[in-house]
């Protein structure tokens, strides 16, 4: 960016709002989390996409799963990733942010300001979506949700070919492996990063079944599945690898799988001590959220004058980019506690 | 190291007790003795003496890392385990060096026990070259034990079944070999896991012979004068060697607690040399056994002060002579072993006899029986006269016949999962009982519903939840349950002021409504009812 203009004394593109993330000159508010006239959505996920807003702007790519989160009849305009749109004073654009399907950063741009709000982002390859994309900008509005120097992720073939060890042991035993792990983006990235190991069936709880065709829709490739329900009664699961949303833990659901490993498949489970405390036999690390380093990396990379955090470590990623020498300071939101991964 | 990581991973990746079994057995199996007799060190739960300052450890990250002080402090209260905490930190250093493979007691002996002889510039290189020759899980390990606190979360019991597996011994006997202190050598592992039983150590006890509960009416043990009549001792059950000059105290529960009842165990110095009793340790004064929650505050003590020991004497109560002048007396009749038990302990005042109850008949010991709560005691035994001292739980000749328990109705307010098959099943109540208007939490019960009932239970209580904590739901109080417990003592630590002993579930009392369930004043006048 250029040094010798500085929009520091402007008043600021993005502000919070009670509705949520708020662009005054555009009329328009980012992922709000109460119902307003317009809303862009970044992705799909149900602490981004709510359902009552009047119309949505969301990507093209994205476009199926939104649908099924905020209902069928809503008003969804889509813009291909790239392509510009003008909103009031504002012109508006969505990038890759390598999330989950579809998933965006949202460029802004209003006399010749530029701000980026990141959404939630990773910088990891993954079979499932578009790659993320650098986009310069002044003002850069990261996610922080694993904003602490002890996350770092493993290559996700690697954790791959870990889970299908795993399976394989318990195969071998005649025991079933129920993998819990986020029914939209997570279990497909599983599914997709399998697929390069084997192809043999998976089985799926029934709230990953809609997501994981809206996936195959899109020409993910995928291993083969099977609804667990679509099993004939009393039909043993033994050998079996099952994905199943956390939720389904500890339910009655679980029964029928009779002797079974757990295991979960989240950024959170690179501490011990989480995955002990949800009793998980196995965790593995794999994450749909930017690392530390790639936090530190992307922030570089974009050549921001500033920083604004938010979700998770908000509070400790500023103040080390504060150290650092970045004019960075935590956005306050409402989403406290940890956050889905 | 490698090899110790890999079994930490077995251990630490799964929540089942037999792949915890198997992972050690395949342990101690392919590992080299010396290296064995050193994680066994830590399995058991030993420590070595502190290597290092954690400040040092937290510093050299530090400085490695560039991570200043407020951010490691956010780290690790996110983490909570420093030894993790540095190993994920460090995760991302440069590791020039290929990782160098060394025997776990090579590890301890040439490179941690020499660490403190080293001034700090060294013991700086030395830690940082290994973090850096090492992967994360390794160096998670190496963290654990420079810091003293390498805990593996498996019990002394799983450490102890697979010894025995890969000995091909029961587990008493492997239990027995790792008794008292030892030093983690090649030699020792060797002889822990030797099939070969002639090392028959004199602190060894026989198996307890084990009474079943009476479930039939006395009478239907035919005549009264062919059985022994005990009261049933509420103690620790043990057995009492004096051999070779040295004495032992073991618990039931195959525990050597002879350090625990320095008062016991110095009296027996004074019995012959080949002498084994079989009997109860009870807190003891004036002739009288005191309640069990006398004891109890002995057992959770570390150190036996002067104060503690008056608080709570123990007593040796002595029932019967197992071994006599080295000679194993189990195959005699009772009455025999019992003759010369008494004519023993006329000389050894310091233990008594546990008294046979007179009665002249079943109906005059049932009557004698009601004053069992007031004695302290549960109940009686009935021993056959004829019977040999058998092994383990033989029904026939040995029996107790237990007072009727307690009972209490309560309603059912809280519900946690339960665990292994039961794991998604809500098992683990909470009952209470009013205290005015209000609902108190007096105890928790896990057992006696049958499997039907659970389910019925598991399924109300999903449909009747107020409230989920974590994995605890509250529900609506509208279940009574019919509780026995056996007894009841004051309890600070607990809202409602008591604790029941023993709680189990009697009945579901569907045919109650909450308003019919017991009250704290009722169950706290049991509290001076000699409960």
């Amino acid at each position: 960016m250029d040094a010798s203009v500085s929009f520091q004394a402007r008043r600021p593109l993005v502000t919070v709002t009670p509705h949520g993330l708020y662009c005054e000159p555009g009329g328009f508010h980012i992922d709000p989390w109460r119902p307003v006239e317009r809303a862009l959505i970044t992705h799909a996920h149900g602490d981004h996409a709510r359902s009552g807003h009047q119309r949505y702007l969301g990507t093209r790519a994205g476009e199926a799963l939104l649908r099924r989160r905020v209902g069928a009849d809503s008003h969804i305009d889509t813009l291909e990733y790239g392509e510009s749109l003008k909103l009031g004073d504002v012109t508006v654009s969505f990038h890759p942010a390598g999330h989950v399907l579809g998933s965006a950063q949202v460029r802004l741009e209003h006399q010749g300001e530029v701000w980026v709000v990141s959404g939630d982002y990773k910088r990891a390859a993954d079979p499932t979506c578009a790659p993320f994309e650098v986009v310069r900008c002044h003002t850069f509005i990261t996610e922080a949700t694993f904003g602490l120097p002890i996350f770092r992720w493993d290559d996700a073939r690697e954790v791959a070919e870990d889970m299908l060890r795993w399976w394989d042991a318990n195969r071998a035993v005649g025991r079933s492996a129920v993998l819990f792990c986020y029914a939209l983006g997570k279990a497909q990235r599983i599914l997709a990063e399998l697929a390069r190991l084997t192809d043999r069936t998976a089985f799926i709880h029934g709230a990953l079944h809609g997501l994981v065709e809206a996936y195959r829709g899109a020409g993910v490739k995928m291993l083969p599945t099977q609804l667990v329900s679509e099993v004939e009664k009393g039909t043993s699961f033994a050998g079996a690898l099952v994905l199943a949303p956390p939720s389904a833990g500890g339910s009655t659901w679980m029964r029928r799988f009779g002797e079974a490993e757990t295991g979960f498949a989240s950024g959170w489970m690179r501490v011990r001590g989480n995955r002990r405390r949800r009793g998980f036999d196995r965790g593995f690390v794999l994450s749909d959220h930017a690392d530390w380093p790639a936090l530190l990396r992307t922030v570089a990379d974009t050549g921001a004058e500033r920083v604004l955090t938010t979700h998770g470590s908000a509070e400790p990623l500023a103040r080390y980019l504060r150290e650092q020498g970045v004019d960075a300071s935590p956005l306050a939101t409402p989403f406290e506690g940890e956050a889905e991964d | 190291m490698r090899r110790l990581a890999d079994l930490y991973e077995r251990l630490d990746q799964t929540t089942s007790t037999n792949a915890k079994v198997e992972a050690l057995t395949r342990y101690f199996q392919e590992a080299p003795p010396e290296d064995a007799a050193w994680a066994l060190y830590f399995l058991t739960g030993q420590k070595l003496k502190r290597l290092l300052t954690t400040k040092l450890l937290v510093g050299w990250t530090q400085e490695l890392t560039g991570i200043p002080d407020w951010l490691f402090a956010e780290v690790y209260a996110s983490v909570g385990d420093l030894a993790e905490v540095i190993a994920l930190l460090l995760d991302n250093l440069e590791r020039p060096s290929a990782p160098e493979e060394l025997p776990l007691s090579l590890w301890l002996t040439q490179r941690l026990m020499p660490l403190r002889a080293l001034d700090v510039t060294a013991q700086r290189e030395q830690v940082v070259s290994w973090w850096r020759s090492m992967p994360r899980r390794e160096v998670f390990l190496l963290n654990k034990m420079l810091t003293g606190e390498l805990r593996v979360g498996v019990s002394s019991t799983l450490v102890v079944r697979a010894l025995a597996k890969v000995a091909g011994l029961p587990a008493p006997d492997v239990a027995h070999r790792l008794m008292g202190t030892w030093t983690p050598s090649k030699e020792f592992f060797q002889q822990l896991v030797s099939p070969d039983v002639s090392d028959g150590h004199h602190s060894r006890p026989y198996p307890f012979y084990l009474a079943s509960p009476l479930e039939q009416p006395p009478e239907s043990l035919g005549d009264l004068s062919e059985w022994l009549v005990e009261w049933k001792w509420d103690g620790i059950r043990g057995q009492l060697i004096h051999r070779r000059g040295d004495v032992y105290l073991w618990s039931r529960g195959e525990e050597l607690i002879t350090d625990r009842f320095p008062e016991i165990t110095d009296a027996a110095k004074a019995l012959p040399e080949g002498t084994v009793l079989d009997g109860e340790v009870l807190a003891y004064e004036d002739g009288k056994p005191l309640p069990f929650a006398r004891l109890q505050r002995r057992i959770g003590r570390q150190k036996l002060t002067p104060r503690v020991l008056a608080e709570a004497p123990a007593a040796f109560i002595a029932y019967d002579l197992l071994e006599q002048d080295g000679q194993d007396l189990r195959a005699l009749p009772l009455r025999e072993r019992r003759e010369r038990l008494a004519a023993l302990l006329k000389h050894h005042p310091a233990f008594p006899l546990s008294p046979a109850v007179e009665a002249s008949s079943w109906e005059a010991l049932a009557h004698t029986r009601s004053e069992a709560r007031e004695r302290n005691v549960e109940g009686f035994m009935l021993k056959r006269s004829s019977s040999a001292y058998l092994t383990g739980r033989k029904r026939g000749d040995w029996w107790k016949w237990k007072i009727d328990p307690f009972t209490v109705d309560a309603v059912l307010l809280y519900a946690h999962p339960g665990h292994g098959r039961r794991s998604s099943l809500y098992t683990d109540y909470t009952f209470a009982v009013w205290n005015g208007t209000d609902l108190l939490p007096v105890t928790k019960a896990y057992s006696g519903l049958t499997d039907e009932e659970i389910g019925r239970l598991d399924r109300w209580i999903r449909a009747h939840t107020r409230e989920k904590f974590g994995p605890v739901r509250s529900v609506e109080p509208e279940q009574v349950f019919e509780l026995h417990f056996e007894g009841i003592q004051k309890s600070p630590r607990h809202k409602s002021g008591v604790a029941l002993r023993f709680p189990r579930i009697a009945r579901w009392r569907t045919d109650k409504k909450p308003g019919d369930a017991d009250s704290l004043d009722s169950l706290k006048e049991l509290l001076h009812a000699g409960a």
